[in-house]
């Protein structure tokens, strides 16, 4: 029996990742048909209006523009899938070269909010579903809610204004890492974009957790704990906790995914040297290698991070695995 | 997500009538929380409608020293090229908003349709469309935008069709969850059995037992189309790289916020107070329609 439902977990754990490789290929496929379908000729879009045709052919063959479609396309995604990301044309570099340092950054970033705003949302989740319709859980409720339709800039750059320029001057307003240095070697610049980045994920996980802790805190096996006379901390951390997870996987992956995109603009903010500034200033320039790169990394992040979270789901709601 | 609840719901036996949408809306207003929305969100709209028409100058027009202070002939001070900063904040409100609302627009009607096909098909066809909005899913609304605008360049036309393109799958996605059960309903099978046209079932039965979900997720991706074209513009990539819009005020004032914060403060807090209209206006709808449904299950 054990050994049955194992492989049934396999096999969905199979399956999962065989359809995130099919979304992702479709992705390449659209990303890649974006550059070719769209109107306009990326050449010309690069190097403007005043470009000769020695150099527009020039930048095409470099493109590979000068091939059939389906071969640029193999070309590209060959070239990916040995790290080969192509050359950024603004900076004629290899775009891993440029962009690893940046990815670093941004990652720190990312798993710095995300440490600080899973505990602390799940936990406001929880107390607010304790105290339902108590103050904290109206007080909280009510300020998530506000908080969670700013936009992240906003978000970013009432901070900005609170802590750092106007109101108060403690932080400061400007995250830059300078090229060797490492953003933990200037933790205070880190303050103000990870604060932005709880903010913009911890409403919509706190939320999820308190709907789901109130389902389960109004569900029979709770009663039943109650009534079989244990402690209420036992209830609340053995029997209640573990099951309110489950749907909260599915949203903290969705939003860490959503941290990818989030990040550009939060970066851009703060002038942090990540992935977020790269996309700005490659979009700006016309330097499609690098989106193209940039836009597929964040399309595998989000499916990777989906399949955990169905995974996690899987593995904290046993009564789900029966049915694999 | 219904993999995740797991508990299947007892499905109430008698033939509800559907709630309309626009005494969902009306109902909704009850809740002080619509009502602030409603006032933040009409406010904010009346002001970038009305506001080229009162603005005591043009915007673009230099009346003062770069960064002055509040007060004399500029009420809320000058930004970094000496631009009264109330004229363009109130020249500044328009085309965010248009283009907005035309995206979400697009989108909720794209979503709509493929989200109700999809319910209603019960085939692979449900599986392919539905697939086909997970691959548009799995980039971000901003990354999307940006690589649109990268090949293309920054025109209004491809930023509202970028954002109507991502609005669409996650309407879709509502819109297909909330139809399901429906179609498995008897009077479904009864208008078939009646030979009741295919778009009639569709837009007659199905929509009208779906609106509620859809006007939440309507006012949410509103508030997200509202959020990313600002956040464009942020990253200077508007239309018009230095007209009045407010994105692009808080772009170009953001570096002088120590000397004068109103260049920048002024747009942020009318997106501000926009996004968070849209914000509560969703939130009171959702409760609203929360409470009707609970009132059914007890019924």
């Amino acid at each position: 029996m054990n050994r049955f439902r194992l492989g049934g977990m396999w096999g969905f754990i199979l399956r999962r990742m065989l359809l995130g490789i099919v979304v992702l290929i479709l992705v390449s496929i659209l990303v890649f048909l974006a550059t070719q379908a769209l109107p306009g000729d990326p050449a010309r879009a690069i190097l403007g209006r005043s470009a000769t045709p020695a150099s527009l052919a020039a930048l095409r063959r470099q493109l590979h523009l000068d091939q059939p479609v389906l071969e640029q396309y193999l070309t590209w995604v060959t070239g990916l899938l040995h790290g080969n990301l192509g050359t950024s044309l603004a900076a004629q570099e290899p775009v891993s070269t440029l962009l690893s340092p940046k990815l670093v950054n941004s990652a720190v970033l990312v798993a710095l909010a995300a440490v600080l705003s899973i505990p602390l949302s799940i936990a406001i989740g929880a107390w607010a579903a304790l105290k339902r319709e108590k103050a904290f859980d109206t007080a909280s409720s009510n300020l998530l809610l506000v908080l969670a339709a700013l936009p992240e800039f906003v978000v970013a750059l009432v901070l900005v204004i609170l802590f750092a320029t106007t109101v108060f001057h403690v932080l400061p307003a400007i995250s830059t890492v300078p090229p060797g240095s490492r953003p933990w070697n200037n933790w205070v610049a880190l303050v103000l974009p990870t604060i932005t980045l709880v903010i913009a994920v911890a409403p919509y996980v706190a939320r999820i957790m308190r709907a789901s802790m109130i389902e389960v805190l109004e569900s029979d096996y709770v009663e039943m704990a109650r009534l079989k006379g244990l402690p209420e901390r036992t209830v609340l951390i053995r029997h209640a906790l573990p099951n309110a997870l489950g749907p909260v996987f599915q949203v903290i992956a969705l939003n860490l995914a959503y941290l990818a995109g989030g990040i550009i603009v939060v970066e851009f903010v703060f002038n942090y040297s990540g992935i977020g500034g790269a996309i700005q200033e490659a979009v700006v320039n016309h330097d499609l290698p690098v989106v193209q790169a940039l836009a597929m990394l964040i399309a595998a992040v989000y499916v990777v991070l989906n399949l955990l979270a169905d995974v996690a789901t899987i593995l904290v709601t046993p009564r789900l695995r029966t049915r694999l | 997500m219904s993999q995740v609840s797991g508990v299947a719901m007892p499905v109430a036996e008698v033939p509800t009538p559907p709630v309309r949408g626009t005494s969902l809306l009306r109902r909704s207003l009850r809740l002080w929380r619509t009502r602030i929305g409603v006032a933040l969100v009409g406010v904010i709209v009346l002001l970038a409608i009305v506001g080229p028409y009162v603005a005591p100058y043009g915007p673009s027009t230099p009346v003062g020293a770069p960064n002055s202070d509040p007060g004399g002939k500029a009420v809320l001070g000058t930004d970094y090229l000496g631009q009264d900063v109330l004229s363009r904040v109130l020249y500044g409100g328009r085309s965010i908003l248009v283009m907005a609302v035309i995206a979400t627009a697009l989108g909720l009607v794209a979503g709509t349709v493929i989200g109700l096909v999809a319910a209603y098909s019960r085939n692979a066809l449900d599986d392919i469309l539905m697939r086909a909005m997970d691959v548009i899913m799995a980039l971000p609304q901003i990354m999307l935008a940006l690589v649109a605008v990268a090949i293309v360049g920054p025109h209004a036309w491809v930023i509202v069709t970028a954002i109507a393109l991502t609005t669409a799958p996650r309407i879709a996605r509502v819109a297909r969850g909330a139809a399901q059960p429906v179609v498995e309903r008897d009077f479904i099978a009864c208008s078939e059995a009646m030979g009741v046209p295919r778009w009639r079932i569709l837009s007659g039965e199905l929509l009208p037992n779906t609106l509620g979900p859809l006007m939440v997720e309507a006012s949410l991706r509103l508030t997200y189309s509202i959020g990313v074209i600002a956040a464009l513009a942020f990253l200077g990539l508007s239309p018009n790289p230095n007209g009045a819009n407010w994105g692009t005020m808080i772009q170009q004032n953001e570096i002088v916020l120590a000397v004068q914060p109103w260049g920048a403060a002024a747009p942020i807090i009318a997106i501000a107070l926009l996004t968070m209209g849209t914000g509560l206006i969703g939130d009171g709808i959702a409760r609203t329609a929360a409470g009707i449904d609970r009132a059914r299950g007890e019924e």
